[in-house]
């Protein structure tokens, strides 16, 4: 009996003992840096620790979101001067030894805030409770309320984004995207190239897509991404309701490529199918070159 | 008694089926009716703003101060837009209307160059004067023919509805008055455009009309096979070379592969063999390389292109592929214009795309003339709320599509980053963009 009870205390005494250090692992300890190198438009869960770490130093006042922006690229810069490295916007290893040695991550805590999505800052010197705000509704609202001061106060912001299941890893709650267009744009857009060009070799919706913008950019065509989707007898997808179909993955990143620049088609503004044309006034466009079934022209 | 109950049971059928349809007729009709109103609006409001356009620009020709000038010059800017806006809302893309549509953009371009550039300092010349004649008279010749077709298309209650189906079916040989008439006022400006805009707006219409000058001699089919094998890092055999058509302004091959979920496309100058856009689609894996070694790929694979003095100017992530722009940089100033995207999967670091046209296009070995004034005096220009952060020489293309010497500045305004542009030799803000390159995600679970 004894023996048992004394097993059974140890058992506890042990757990008691695990218990704690485990979680006083997960909460001290500073989880490093991956050795990657990074610059303005990286993202990911060094990000995520970057921001975090900027902001308990008080260089970063922005949204942590995982997401390499202007904002972070100036709080580096900032912290790099002040800490006298080489003041050039990249996070290598003296810079992030320096960040590690200068302030403390929470990762678990980090990571729990931007999984349940919620609004949260991370100053040093201010308790963890005190920087988060329960999220109420859906929080849509993008707008960032922010009230500038020292770091003791409190310095609230807005998290939003993907809910996540509790176990993966939080995903940044932004997103890059090309200069002067919103994810909505990419969207609309990723619905015409899908809706024209679904059974297309890769090039080809690229091609399509470029078409779109290279419309977009012609004095002979409306001045914006949906007027010339929408612009009547343009598209045959859109006439025949097939534009709302849901895009794949392949159409969206054509639609990216198109954005960053690409044009397979050679600049052209209009494109056709030969086995469906039913003008012959399309036809008479000087022809730039066949790509899948698609004839891009002039 | 079974009988009677299935007669009844059967013309309350029929009297619902009867219901149920016209009462989708009714519906349909009002569909109709209303995309057929939309058009009616977008073609009404286009005859009024042709109209007002007209007499716009003839008040212009009689004003004489500079003071008048300039708002109505805005103000012919603002409606060929609105004109522009409303052609592009009627089914017309498949009738051959777009030297109208150019005529219009012209007219536009034309009083926005001469509205902005300060009729204080540079009262309109000679030519202009003239030119805003010509133009006067032939705005009106439009505003008439399209004024007639208004007219018959009221007279006789043309459809809209109705031009869209002669457009749709082409047999029938095409008699409809509205249709008609557009073709009448197209051909009439394609006797006109050509000669009146072409020196006055040279270079306006982006950079389509500029030639293109490429260095070295033609390649044949087989140069084009091991160029592009040698970046695909593919046998010659399996690639299927093209060359492109009439209506291409830069004469290129196009070598293609499909391979086992690989499909790569490139394009290639004919003259001098030049590399001008590569698209490599294939699964990318997880993330194991950062986006700072991707750019390192991207430089060497430029630098094995034969691209010397590239810098990065932006970089930014994708789903597991890095985009990145270069831009060539003379003796310390970073030409825009000669750019290139470069773009990098970060799964194992392979170039998956290249776009180099407007570094072949734009390309030159230019004289960068030395700034005539100092950076203090252009920092002077900057918005003093505007906290600078970085600052450097470049050139880049102004509104009115000349390149122009600049300074450029990075900085901050609240919680914005901002590039400004000051021109190099006389202090002229050329451009001011806030650079905004990330955005919050919308909830994708809605």
């Amino acid at each position: 009996m004894n023996g048992k009870k004394l097993l059974l205390c140890s058992i506890v005494f042990l757990l008691m003992m695990i218990i704690p250090l485990s979680s006083f692992d997960n909460v001290q300890k500073s989880e490093a840096f991956s050795p990657r190198i990074l610059q303005k438009g990286s993202s990911g869960d060094d990000v995520i620790e970057l921001q975090s770490r900027l902001q308990y130093l008080g260089f970063y006042k922005g949204k942590i979101d995982g997401l390499f922006g202007w904002g972070t690229y100036w709080a580096v810069r900032n912290f790099q001067s002040d800490y006298e490295l080489e003041v050039d916007g990249l996070v290598g290893s003296a810079t992030k030894n320096k960040l590690e040695k200068a302030s403390q991550y929470n990762k678990q805590w980090v990571h729990e805030q931007l999984r349940n999505d919620r609004e949260f800052t991370y100053y040093g010197g201010t308790p963890l409770e005190q920087q988060t705000k329960k999220k109420g509704g859906t929080g849509k609202s993008n707008q960032q309320q922010q009230q500038q001061g020292n770091q003791q106060q409190k310095n609230q912001q807005q998290n939003q984004g993907n809910q996540q299941n509790d176990n993966t890893q939080p995903q940044p709650t932004s997103v890059n995207v090309p200069s002067g267009y919103s994810q909505n744009d990419i969207k609309l857009m990723a619905n015409a190239v899908y809706g024209e060009a679904r059974g297309e070799p890769y090039t080809g919706q690229v091609a399509v897509a470029a078409v779109i913008l290279n419309r977009v950019e012609s004095p002979t065509f409306p001045n914006t991404v949906s007027g010339v989707i929408f612009e009547p007898r343009a598209f045959t997808a859109v006439a025949d309701g097939q534009i709302w179909l849901e895009p794949n993955d392949k159409a969206r990143e054509a639609v990216i490529d198109a954005l960053n620049g690409m044009d397979p088609s050679g600049n052209a503004l209009y494109y056709f199918n030969p086995a469906t044309a039913t003008s012959d006034w399309i036809w008479s466009r000087p022809q730039i070159k066949k790509i899948g079934k698609h004839i891009f022209c002039k | 008694m079974l009988r009677w109950l299935f007669i009844a049971v059967l013309s309350i059928a029929v009297v619902g089926t009867a219901f149920w349809g016209y009462q989708e007729h009714q519906e349909k009709n009002a569909i109709l009716i209303q995309a057929e109103n939309n058009y009616q609006r977008s073609f009404h409001d286009l005859t009024y703003h042709i109209d007002s356009l007209h007499d716009k620009i003839g008040t212009v020709l009689a004003m004489n101060s500079p003071r008048s000038v300039s708002p109505q010059l805005a103000e012919i800017w603002r409606i060929t837009s609105d004109a522009h806006s409303e052609v592009g809302q009627l089914p017309l893309s498949l009738l051959p209307f777009n030297k109208t549509e150019e005529f219009l953009s012209n007219i536009g371009d034309f009083s926005y160059r001469t509205a902005v550039r300060g009729l204080d300092k540079e009262p309109l010349n000679d030519e202009e004067t003239k030119m805003l004649e010509k133009l006067y008279q032939q705005s009106g010749e439009i505003k008439r023919e399209l004024r007639n077709v208004q007219h018959l298309a009221l007279e006789n209650n043309l459809r809209w509805m109705d031009v869209q189906l002669a457009l749709v079916n082409h047999d029938q040989p095409a008699d409809n008055t509205i249709i008609d008439g557009f073709k009448t006022v197209e051909k009439n400006v394609e006797t006109f455009s050509e000669s009146s805009f072409q020196e006055q707006l040279n270079g306006v219409s982006k950079n389509d009309d500029k030639e293109i000058k490429l260095e070295g001699g033609k390649i044949n089919k087989k140069e084009v096979k091991s160029i592009a094998g040698d970046v695909f890092q593919l046998k010659d055999g399996d690639l299927k070379i093209t060359s492109s058509g009439d209506g291409s302004d830069i004469k290129v091959y196009s070598a293609s592969f499909e391979q086992d979920n690989k499909h790569g496309y490139m394009d290639i100058t004919e003259k001098g063999g030049y590399v001008i856009s590569m698209i490599l689609n294939r699964d990318i894996g997880e993330k194991s390389i950062g986006l700072h070694d991707g750019m390192k790929k991207a430089e060497q694979f430029l630098t094995k292109l034969g691209y010397e003095n590239m810098e990065a100017y932006n970089s930014a992530e994708y789903s597991n592929v890095g985009v990145y722009s270069f831009a060539y940089n003379q003796d310390d100033v970073r030409i825009y214009p000669d750019s290139v995207q470069v773009k990098v999967a970060l799964d194992n670091g392979d170039v998956v795309g290249l776009s180099a046209r407007d570094f072949l296009v734009n390309h030159q070995e230019r004289d960068v003339s030395e700034p005539e004034i100092t950076i203090e005096e252009a920092k002077k220009e900057v918005n003093p709320n505007v906290e600078i952060q970085e600052e450097s020489l470049a050139v880049i293309d102004n509104d009115l599509g000349e390149e122009v010497l600049v300074y450029e500045f990075l900085g901050t305004l609240g919680e914005d980053t901002y590039r400004i542009y000051i021109n190099a030799s006389d202090g002229f803000e050329e451009r001011v963009e806030r650079l905004k390159s990330t955005e919050v995600k919308f909830d994708t679970s809605a």
